[in-house]
């Protein structure tokens, strides 16, 4: 069994003995084989429909009446649009967008000009302590910071402002962007840079010109994963923003406690919150991966 | 002029230069020192205070007596110590385990695999505050559909979330079906960076699948499951969102759900006690950083 399995692919000496043998016993590896597929191709559907139903599940119910709702087991409906409608003009959750969408941007943005540089020096220099540093700063439980930024952005009057929001929303961005920019920038290419120094640029120079140009893909997972990581939090909103400043999961959040029963927007406002970042992920997967990956290595 | 401006023009160019380090780290410093250090050094200070109520309240240090009520509290702190370590160890556990096997589902090239993989993706992206109040729909003892499939197994409809007997099962459920996705993706980008000829070797020499699995492929990978385990235990940790948007202030009404994260927040920001919230973070903090250098002592020891 073994040996006809080997036949497949095996490419040294032993295997082309084993695919003679292989060919004595037709019929079984080839059965053998598509049995393996069917299983096999089975298990991935079964992968695919325990990640998306649920979400589906959601989406449907956001289409449906609430008394719908409350029949699970009836499974034709007359779609209504009225959920959306609520949560969106009734209860302000297109200005809730607005707010997630400018907080991310800014957050992730500046993020990526304070976090580049130092991303540079740290694998420049190979400063382990620097690195270590950005790992520490993930195990914090961020309660223990939220809750001096809480005594501080009081006194000083900034809770409920963008200011305080975006400050927050950098401590979610900026350790990503040191963690994934760093492993990029300790691959580059050195003598292009040591190229671009004997034709006379500075250091900096042949930062801005040679190096960040190549850099652009690492920058664009950044800016990828600090916006959908800035975007989904939802504790630091919880405490900081104001009215004219909540973000979309805090709003989600203090939907529950004021129309608990209110199922259908509930599941529409899910959908509001979720589908921008959905979109993102389904057509730039490839960076998520590859940022995730280079953030668990460093990391 | 123009020969004066040529003049200190090289001179602030070979300053910079020369203070790359120091101009490239600054920013991230200020803002770093401002966020964490500052911030945390304020909740080692709060620890030891009876700061509560109003912020502008004036607090009086009052030494170890936080802590010495938090270590007696058999009620509320020390359960949610034991619920924490009981949510990472039992989700991380089965999520490791999980991605793993989904990692090695998808190694191999098929048709469609970008769409596969996309669909693994999209419950780690989806916004984890969504995602609990999904789930709370779902697992709704009258109305959610979870009861419903129960119901066609011939189960009794369940109190799921809202059973204090079931909530933290449940709620590790939904917490592996959020996040074993991560652990899957990056096991499998670990999978295809491995080298294919020891696994020839291996099919050569007779080894069945399931022993090519366990002596070639997880030894090998094992840096990778490790970083991904590392990631995923200082997150599960730090639960928050799933929690908070199912089970509200103090994990519930009798604390089914509250971990050391629910108990810091509820007692800052729910009941106002700055003071004893601090002193649960700092013993909090310790606690993560006794697992997560237990997790890498133990790796490191691994690897020699």
């Amino acid at each position: 069994m073994t040996l006809s399995r080997g036949s497949l692919t095996a490419r040294s000496v032993r295997a082309d003995a084993s695919t003679r043998l292989a060919r004595n016993r037709p019929k079984g590896p080839i059965v053998r084989r598509n049995a393996g597929r069917v299983l096999r191709g089975t298990a991935i559907a079964v992968v695919v429909f325990c990640s998306l139903i649920p979400l589906v599940w959601v989406l449907v119910a956001s289409f449906k009446q609430n008394v719908d709702i409350t029949n699970p087991e009836k499974l034709l409906f007359t779609p209504t649009l009225s959920n959306y409608s609520n949560v969106l003009v009734v209860n302000n959750f297109g200005e809730y967008a607005l707010n997630s969408l400018f907080i991310a941007v800014m957050a992730t943005f500046l993020s990526l000009v304070i976090g580049t540089p130092a991303a540079y020096v740290v694998a420049k220099y190979k400063m382990q302590s620097a690195a270590m540093f950005i790992f520490g700063a993930r195990i914090i439980p961020a309660i223990g910071l939220l809750i001096p930024w809480y005594f501080i952005f009081v006194q000083m009057g900034l809770v409920g402002t963008f200011r305080a929001l975006i400050a927050s929303h950098i401590f979610v961005a900026l350790p990503l962007v040191v963690a994934i920019m760093s492993s990029f920038f300790e691959s580059r290419n050195v003598e292009l840079e040591e190229a671009g120094q004997v034709d006379g640029l500075t250091a900096i120079g042949s930062f801005m010109r040679i190096t960040l140009p190549i850099a652009i893909p690492g920058l664009a997972t950044c800016a990828i994963l600090g916006f959908i990581f800035s975007w989904n939090n939802f504790l630091f909103a919880l405490v900081l923003s104001g009215q004219d400043t909540t973000t979309l999961p805090a709003a989600i959040f203090h939907f529950i406690g004021y129309l608990g029963v209110d199922w259908g927007g509930l599941m529409a406002a899910a959908v509001v919150i979720t589908l921008p970042i959905m979109l993102i992920a389904m057509f730039l997967q490839r960076y998520i991966v590859a940022g995730m990956s280079a953030g668990a290595t460093k990391g | 002029m123009k020969t004066e401006a040529a003049s200190w023009k090289p001179v602030v160019q070979q300053w910079c230069d020369r203070h790359i380090k120091l101009l490239f780290l600054l920013p991230a410093f200020v803002v770093v020192g401002g966020l964490i250090v500052y911030p945390l050094l304020f909740t080692f200070h709060l620890s030891v205070t009876d700061a509560a109520g109003s912020v502008d309240r004036e607090s009086n240090f009052i030494g170890v007596e936080n802590f010495v009520s938090l270590v007696t509290d058999t009620e509320r702190f020390l359960p949610s110590v034991w619920r924490t370590l009981y949510f990472t160890a039992i989700g991380v556990s089965v999520q490791t385990v999980l991605a793993l096997a989904i990692a090695l589902l998808l190694r191999k090239p098929f048709r469609g695999q970008t769409l596969v993989r996309t669909s693994v993706l999209m419950p780690m992206v989806a916004t984890p505050a969504a995602v609990g109040v999904m789930w709370l729909l779902i697992f709704e003892p009258t109305i959610g559909v979870a009861n419903e499939i129960a119901g066609w197994f011939g189960i009794a409809p369940q109190g799921w979330i809202s059973d204090p007997s079931q909530t933290m099962t449940t709620l590790i459920f939904v917490d592996t079906w959020e996040w074993t996705p991560m652990m899957a993706l990056i096991m499998l980008a670990g999978l295809l960076a491995l080298p294919e000829e020891p696994l020839e070797a291996a099919r050569v020499d007779g080894a069945s699948w399931f022993q090519r699995v366990i002596h070639v492929t997880v030894p090998m990978l094992r840096p990778t499951i490790f970083a991904a385990v590392l990631l995923r235990l200082i997150e599960s940790l730090k639960t928050f969102d799933l929690l908070y948007t199912t089970k509200g202030a103090g994990g519930g009404s009798s604390h089914e759900a509250e971990t050391l994260e629910i108990y810091s927040y509820s007692t800052s920001f729910d009941y106002q006690e700055y003071g004893l919230s601090a002193a649960s973070l700092v013993l909090y903090l310790v606690l993560i950083i006794v697992i997560i250098g237990g997790f890498m002592a133990w790796q490191k020891r691994g690897t020699k």
